[in-house]
């Protein structure tokens, strides 16, 4: 057995000019939950696509579940399950008809596959629906069901490409309960990409990627060290002033944004009743917390992954859009 | 073994979809017989009859059969370019299946519904006062088949390049069109002008309309409705032949064309 399943090596995807994935390196534990954070466009689907054989690595090598992607494809293609971040299905045919076209591209043993796909249906609570046309189905339903059938042929990497791009909050956490409990019932490696900070801190490990390139590659707990100390932030009735006055006092650069300044301290919870006893600057409020992901991004490339949200919106419309025009 | 298999899934799928949308045949069967009895009748009478009892309403009979296969194979391709729109490409380009076996499972999906569209035309042959055999049946089905399966990768070949529905439409009509007029499914290719005669021996469909309208009008290939090509008159094995060289390269083409999407 061997201690990676995914094990990629100096990977560089170019398109023409346009360095989509810029000479990176990691590897993946068998039974591991990773997840890919970064903002959009910074090469994760990518990685996905090179990883999945549907796209070629400029340079560089991937292999999964010991295959190489490719000069292996079709033993690649067959150990893995896919997500992908628009939807993969036959709208036309019921439920059950897409998880039987599945079965059998994918060469699930004809006196098993009856009972795999009433299990997997089963775990995503879509058996009472498995007669409905997919097209009546809604987005969260959809969803549930790539995941049933990227689960059917038992794939040793099951990768979810921004699983939940373009869901409802409440839906969001549905789909992540079901995600959680078919890792727990059938212990698949699953690969994630995702911009939201909050479904990155459900990895065992995140690699944060970045206009192609790795920023770093850890636990939650251990990326959100590199931040260190608490983060604070106040306003003031002169935020100017009030960062002269930072550094003045505590020699910390603070930094200015739309919503007043922040900068970070050790132990914030000693910090702050002496800080607002002393400061001189009228403060309008204070807030003070642990570091998230998101400073963990800001910290290791100085913009926020909060930013591009902008176009994640683009592409949910797109998508919605193209579903409408239906 | 696992092609067959592929190939089997992909073709199952197809006539899957097609028979839960089977309200279409009846939009497959109307232009046709539109063609057949409005248009055929009106010009009947004015028409010179063919020799040998022969009218032009049947004349024309053979050539909608073929016209009713050529244009429904040759649409079908649309199905490739509707699954990359809604996404569903994606999963049968990542499965463990060839490119090969995904490409020649949508020509044979697309030859059958075809097949069995032709087929429905088939049975008005009585209306026209047209008998036929059970055996010219049985040589008819498999050249329709072959017809469609050269026609539908083409028209696979073509949607694997072309990114909207929109102009897949645009194109296909642009070139239905002229292979359908082209193609001696209106009126013999004897006495039409020199440059008329050189298109319609560059359009593959003439060769599959010529070899129905033998088998259905009995007519040996040295008939004015058989094709004469650079001075050899085409039996039907040449016809057929010229089919399948046709289709297959058509979907190798496709397959390759398939390779290489991003």
């Amino acid at each position: 057995m061997n201690d990676y399943i995914i094990k990629v090596e100096n990977l560089v995807k170019k398109f023409g000019q346009l360095v989509a994935v810029d000479n990176i390196s990691f590897t993946v534990a068998p039974g591991e939950l990773f997840g890919f954070l970064g903002p959009n466009g910074a090469g994760k689907t990518t990685t996905i696509n090179i990883l999945c054989t549907l796209s070629k690595p400029t340079s560089g090598r991937a292999m999964v579940n010991g295959y190489d992607v490719v000069r292996q494809q079709s033993q690649v293609r067959q150990s893995i399950g896919l997500v992908f971040q628009d939807p993969s299905l036959d709208d036309r045919l019921s439920g059950l008809q897409n998880l039987r076209f599945h079965a059998l591209v994918y060469h699930v043993p004809a006196s098993f596959r009856e009972q795999r796909i009433e299990q997997v249906l089963k775990m995503m609570e879509l058996w009472d629906k498995r007669h409905n046309v997919v097209r009546n189905y809604s987005g969260g339903m959809k969803r549930r069901l790539e995941l049933a059938r990227g689960l059917l042929h038992h794939p040793k990497v099951l990768f979810l490409d921004e699983p939940t791009l373009g869901l409802d909050p409440q839906t969001r956490n549905r789909i992540w309960e079901y995600i959680l409990e078919l890792r727990r019932r059938e212990g698949t490696t699953i690969f994630l990409t995702t911009h939201y900070m909050d479904e990155a801190d459900k990895a065992d490990r995140i690699a944060i990627i970045d206009h192609g390139k790795l920023v770093a590659m850890d636990t939650s707990e251990r990326l959100k060290k590199i931040v260190g100390k608490d983060i604070i932030s106040v306003k003031t009735s002169d935020d100017k002033r009030a960062v002269e006055e930072v550094r003045f006092r505590y020699q910390i650069e603070a930094r200015r944004d739309s919503n007043g300044l922040t900068f970070e301290v050790v132990s914030g919870e000693e910090f702050l009743p002496t800080f607002i006893k002393e400061f001189g600057t009228k403060i309008l409020s204070v807030n003070l917390r642990s570091p998230s992901l998101d400073d963990v991004f800001l910290k290791l490339t100085g913009r926020e992954i909060r930013e591009e949200t902008g176009d994640a919106f683009k592409a949910m419309f797109r998508r919605h859009g193209r579903r409408m025009r239906r | 073994m696992n092609n067959l298999r592929g190939v089997y899934t992909i073709w199952y799928r197809d006539i899957l979809r097609f028979w839960r949308d089977r309200i279409r045949l009846i939009g497959a069967f109307f232009f046709p017989l539109l063609f057949l009895f409005v248009f055929g009748s009106g010009l009947s009478s004015r028409m010179a009859l063919f020799g040998s009892g022969i009218n032009f309403v049947q004349f024309m009979f053979p050539g909608i059969i073929g016209m009713t296969v050529l244009m429904s194979s040759f649409m079908a391709g649309v199905s490739v370019v509707w699954d990359r729109e809604f996404g569903f490409l994606k999963e049968v380009l990542v499965a463990p299946i060839s490119r090969a076996s995904v490409a020649g499972g949508k020509t044979l999906g697309a030859a059958t519904v075809a097949l069995i569209q032709g087929t429905v035309i088939l049975l008005f042959a009585p209306l026209v006062g047209i008998s036929l055999s059970p055996w010219t049946v049985l040589v008819l089905l498999p050249l329709m088949f072959l017809l469609a399966a050269a026609m539908g990768s083409f028209g696979i070949l073509l949607a694997t390049r072309i990114r909207t529905v929109e102009a897949f439409q645009a194109v296909m009509q642009m070139l239905t069109f002229p292979m359908v007029f082209l193609s001696g499914v209106f009126f013999s290719l004897q006495d039409v002008p020199t440059w008329m005669s050189v298109l319609a021996k560059i359009n593959p469909a003439t060769y599959g309309i010529a070899t129905i309208r033998q088998v259905v009008l009995r007519a040996p290939p040295d008939s004015p409705f058989g094709i004469n090509l650079l001075g050899h008159t085409m039996s039907l094995w040449n016809n057929v032949a010229l089919l399948a060289v046709f289709g297959t390269a058509m979907t190798l083409l496709a397959m390759r064309s398939l390779g290489s999407q991003e």
